[in-house]
């Protein structure tokens, strides 16, 4: 089963077969940003580790980091959030921003499932 | 610090943010949204957190002309005028409006950041009988701007708003709901409308009757995000961005608003010789040719050589562009001039425009 992690930077994983994630950022994130003008999307074969700034999400106010939270490989971007950035507004969980070939899988294990992340949240709030 | 109108904030589900020490709402709806919603209809803002520092007695009149850039003698009671003022070496203090309230009685509305700042430093300067009052706590204020602010506003008050010209003002208005209260045609938007000061406690019933009476027409409150958007489509300066005590009006395109001619000020010598040299950085207007955003402090290049620095800048929603303000040498303001931004690690074409970005048709 594919279940969701997530980051205490406000990213979401989700698993893709046996070594692959899709990356996005939270519904939480993207309603503390606010209004999404802009995505500058990493670039295929990009090698990243687990922390790295992997994108920049934009609103209308400020620009802010997306980190990754696993190391690897970028294999896929969403080219759709170049055109329409706004829909991380509207569906933060089905906007993946890049798929990243995890070379180390056991990275997944430090993020936190989703009650964790809900309880992360409210203490932060 | 609270403006009289944080708990209509609260209650209009406004994200709240620290600035210049007040509890401010950023947006309520969306920034974008609300842009467009004053673009198109009526805004409604709470600016009560905005300075007010009230000069009366023999005097005023002559003193204030002697501290701001711009010529207020010539200004009869009615008139609200926009002016830097400039510490001596040029460098700017702040921007702000010098109501002409009645002989040698004004009030001066200065930027919420330096309020402090602009009541010493004006305190500091007052002859003897000049009365300088921080009057801060006793003025709220209310803008409402857009194509729809006269008709919205129109509902509250017998007082004829079409015949107050721009940066004019009727004062003591005792119909207006919240009254008295002193009707302004000015704003920071790029739009018509009003801005309405009044005593400290009575926001609220001006602001709830405001929202009412508009309602038909769709006004929406707006917050301080989409009040800096707004003000960047207009290029209206915003002091520490494109004022500040490094940077003079010249500097900034404000040269209209300064007047050598009118005898000594605070400033003249300096700003004289800036002018008569030339040789300064100005603001220009830029829009990107590529896909990023650009923000305050980006470099701003020429080819390969950094030249200059984005005052201000972000994603125009009602333009739809990425526009900037920036501060470069003379030589490269010719609107048309191709120069680039310097966004992360790429250099993003963009285009020096004419300014305002936005004018409203």
């Amino acid at each position: 089963m594919s279940t969701r992690k997530y980051s205490r930077d406000h990213e979401w994983v989700l698993p893709e077969g046996e070594s692959r994630v899709k990356v996005g950022i939270t519904e939480h994130a993207a309603k503390a940003l606010g209004d999404i003008v802009y995505v500058e999307l990493p670039q295929e074969g990009d090698s990243v580790s687990a922390g790295d700034a992997l994108a920049v999400v934009e609103s209308v106010k400020a620009a802010s980091d997306v980190f990754t939270p696993v190391s690897g490989t970028v294999v896929a971007v969403n080219d759709s959030l170049e055109n329409t950035p706004e829909q991380i507004n509207t569906e933060a969980m089905q906007s993946w921003i890049a798929v990243i070939e995890m070379s180390d899988a056991g990275e997944l294990d430090a993020l936190l499932d989703e009650e964790g992340y809900k309880a992360f949240c409210e203490q932060e709030d | 610090m609270k403006t009289p109108l944080y708990e209509q904030h609260v209650s209009h589900n406004a994200r709240i943010v620290d600035f210049a020490g007040w509890e401010m709402p950023i947006q309520y709806q969306g920034i974008i949204s609300e842009h467009i919603a004053t673009r198109r209809g009526a805004g409604l803002f709470d600016v009560s957190h905005m300075g007010e520092i009230t000069i009366n007695g023999p005097g005023a009149g002559a003193f204030i002309n002697a501290l701001v850039t711009n010529d207020i003698s010539k200004a009869k009671a009615g008139r609200a005028v926009y002016s830097p003022l400039c510490m001596e070496d040029g460098g700017t203090v702040d921007d702000l409006l010098v109501y002409v309230l009645g002989d040698d009685n004004y009030l001066l509305v200065v930027n919420a950041a330096n309020t402090k700042k602009d009541y010493d430093w004006v305190r500091e300067h007052a002859p003897a009988g000049v009365m300088v009052e921080n009057a801060s706590r006793r003025y709220a204020q209310i803008a409402i701007q857009g194509p729809r602010a006269l008709s919205v506003l129109a509902k509250l008050t017998k007082i004829d708003l079409d015949s107050i010209r721009y940066y004019r003002f009727v004062q003591d208005v005792t119909d207006i709901p919240g009254g008295p209260g002193l009707i302004s045609r000015t704003g920071y938007t790029g739009e018509d409308g009003f801005e309405v000061y009044l005593p400290w406690d009575n926001a609220p019933v001006l602001w709830e009757a405001l929202l009412e009476a508009g309602a038909p027409l769709g006004i929406t409150p707006v917050g301080l995000g989409a009040r800096d958007t707004l003000r960047l489509e207009a290029a209206m300066p915003l002091y520490g961005h494109e004022l500040s005590a490094g940077i003079t009006p010249l500097q900034a395109g404000l040269s209209r608003f300064v007047k050598f001619d009118k005898g000594d000020f605070i400033g003249r010598k300096a700003l004289l010789a800036q002018s008569e040299s030339g040789d300064y950085t100005r603001l220009i207007g830029l829009v990107l040719k590529d896909r990023g955003i650009p923000r305050a402090g980006y470099p701003v290049l020429s080819g390969e050589t950094v030249i200059g620095e984005v005052t201000s800048g972000g994603q125009a929603p009602y333009l739809e562009e990425a526009i900037a303000l920036a501060l470069v040498p003379a030589g490269y303001t010719e609107p048309g001039k191709a120069l680039s931004i310097g966004i992360r690690d790429r250099n993003v074409p963009a285009k020096v425009t004419a300014l305002p970005f936005y004018k409203r048709g």
